[in-house]
């Protein structure tokens, strides 16, 4: 009882400096995505507030806090306030699975124990946890559309989650690539339980250089892919295609509850970005060896030159994300259903076979 | 079977059927475009300085010895939005005349230049003034000592006047 006391302190402890973080790297996606798409169309974007600029997503939440929360006449009030805060609650939920650097022992003899940087990031359903997590957020969307009772939000929220469910299948097969390429480079062959769902132990099969992006470039892009159309972005934003559907399912939402929903999605968008890197790019794994730092495996600075590494993966990734956005423009719903059905799955399953094939060969 | 021919997809190329290439070749275009030189001027820091033909503000004309109004009162008589009101009073002057009050409600302004093509004495002209800004209401309303601007800096827009008007 004692001891799932502490558990518990430090679980909640780590899940607020991990929520601070990431609705820190929402704001800090909101200025990028401003900054870069102004620097794209050959504007300056906000440089007003702050030094560059850089307070400007913070002056934007004060002013949605202050703004007046409308709720339509013909509403249904109990989901339409429900929904943001399962699109939000979805987004953060992710994180408590997410290492973001490996874990070191503290403690010498009995009192030792494995210290890990994050809430739960060796647990043993990470991945699953993951994909039913992304499948839940559907649900935030589609009842923000339903419940607006606005023909215009109802067709967003449909395309959401016909999207959403179509894109979920290549997603989930892209990764069981990932998962036998995992298995095969699992250090400890005699273990007779081998953890590989977790995403800890994902990225630490992924340690020197054989990161999956190299083994799994098919398999990379079509998670990449089902990522954009998963976090409701450019080329695949038709869930609020501004020019068809007004606003799409935030159409009837203002104030604050608009603002979950922002925040929703560019905490989706650092979400994914984690989730890319960790499964494709290393996750917190150096590019580099790390003896040429100086840093010894297992010391706390070498845990810190490791959670930069993966913060660096995942800006660079938010700014490809950007940077898709404002060049690529919308797909059309039919070509959106093709790619995802046609293309996207036939391209996974394929993806499974060769490297299927290919571990069965060299084994 | 009404089958349409030489359709749009069937123009592509296989490159450019799956995407990735023109997507990589699209976002090299955007990606040149973030050195670019920008468009936008940095506003209250780098003012923009009109030409001569632009219509700002409707101010009086001040020469060495006083306005040069004569107190017609055309430029009321004309002003479509009722902005201007004039009050003559007699002088010593040569002109005899001159504006005891001269008021331009500028919430009021269209900025038409009516009261400057009616002026016989090219005494109203408009300006290169276009920052406005006011507090309130009363403000708003220009009297004589913010409406008299010296010759010197009108010089763009007479010339301009004398050239076109």
């Amino acid at each position: 009882m004692h001891e799932f006391f502490w558990i518990l302190i430090e679980a909640l402890i780590k899940a607020l400096i991990i929520l601070t973080m990431v609705l820190l790297s929402a704001a800090t996606f909101v200025y990028l995505e401003r900054r870069i798409s102004a620097f794209i169309q050959n504007r300056y974007g906000p440089n007003r507030v702050g030094p560059f600029g850089v307070l400007q997503p913070f002056a934007d939440v004060f002013k949605l806090f202050l703004k007046e929360d409308l709720v339509p006449k013909s509403a249904d009030k109990l989901f339409h306030r429900i929904a943001p805060i399962i699109s939000l609650g979805v987004a953060l939920a992710i994180y408590s699975v997410i290492p973001f650097a490996n874990s070191i022992t503290v403690g010498t003899g009995n009192a030792a124990h494995k210290f890990y940087f994050g809430i739960a990031p060796d647990v043993n359903i990470g991945l699953l946890f993951i994909l039913a997590m992304t499948s839940v957020g559907v649900y935030g969307i589609t009842l923000a559309g339903w419940s607006s009772n606005n023909k215009y939000s109802l067709l967003g929220g449909l395309r959401s989650s016909a999207q959403m469910i179509s894109y979920e299948l290549s997603m989930g097969l892209a990764v069981i690539g990932v998962l036998l390429v995992s298995n095969y480079f699992v250090s400890d062959k005699s273990a007779s339980f081998v953890n590989t769902l977790s995403l800890n132990t994902i990225v630490l099969n992924q340690n020197g250089w054989h990161w999956n992006i190299i083994l799994q470039p098919l398999g990379f892009i079509v998670f990449l892919v089902a990522a954009f159309a998963e976090t409701n972005r450019t080329p695949f934003d038709l869930p609020e295609a501004e020019p068809e559907l007004v606003g799409g399912y935030n159409t009837e939402y203002s104030g604050m509850k608009f603002g979950m929903f922002f925040l929703a999605e560019y905490g989706n968008m650092a979400t994914s970005s984690a989730i890319i890197s960790i499964l494709y790019l290393g996750g917190w794994q150096l590019p580099f060896p790390a003896h040429w730092l100086g840093l010894a495996e297992g010391t706390i600075w070498m845990a810190v030159a490791q959670f930069l590494c993966f913060l660096i993966k995942i800006i660079l990734l938010a700014c490809f994300f950007i940077w898709v956005r404002w060049t690529v423009p919308r797909f059309r719903y039919d070509q959106l259903m093709n790619l995802g059905w046609k293309v996207m799955l036939p391209l996974a399953l394929a993806n499974i076979a060769i490297t299927g094939t290919v571990i069965l060969l060299i084994k | 079977m009404n089958r349409i021919k030489n359709t749009e997809l069937e123009r592509l190329t296989f490159w450019q059927k799956i995407y990735l290439p023109e997507i990589v070749r699209g976002m090299g275009i955007t990606l040149k475009q973030v050195f670019e030189p920008k468009f936008t001027r940095q506003y209250p820091e780098e003012k923009w300085t009109p030409e001569g033909s632009y219509r700002g503000r409707p101010v009086l004309v001040e020469e060495e010895d006083g306005e040069r109004c004569v107190a017609c009162g055309l430029c009321s008589r004309v002003c479509p939005a009722l902005a201007i009101e004039v009050q003559a009073g007699e002088t010593d002057r040569n002109k005899e005349r001159y504006p005891v009050k001269f008021e331009i409600n500028m919430l009021r302004c269209i900025f038409c230049g009516f009261c400057e093509e009616v002026c016989p004495e090219e005494a109203i002209v408009m300006s290169k003034d276009y920052h406005l800004v006011f507090q309130s209401q009363e403000d708003a309303i220009l009297g004589k000592e913010k409406l008299l601007v010296p010759i010197s800096k009108l010089r763009d827009r007479l010339e301009f006047l004398r050239q076109y008007k």
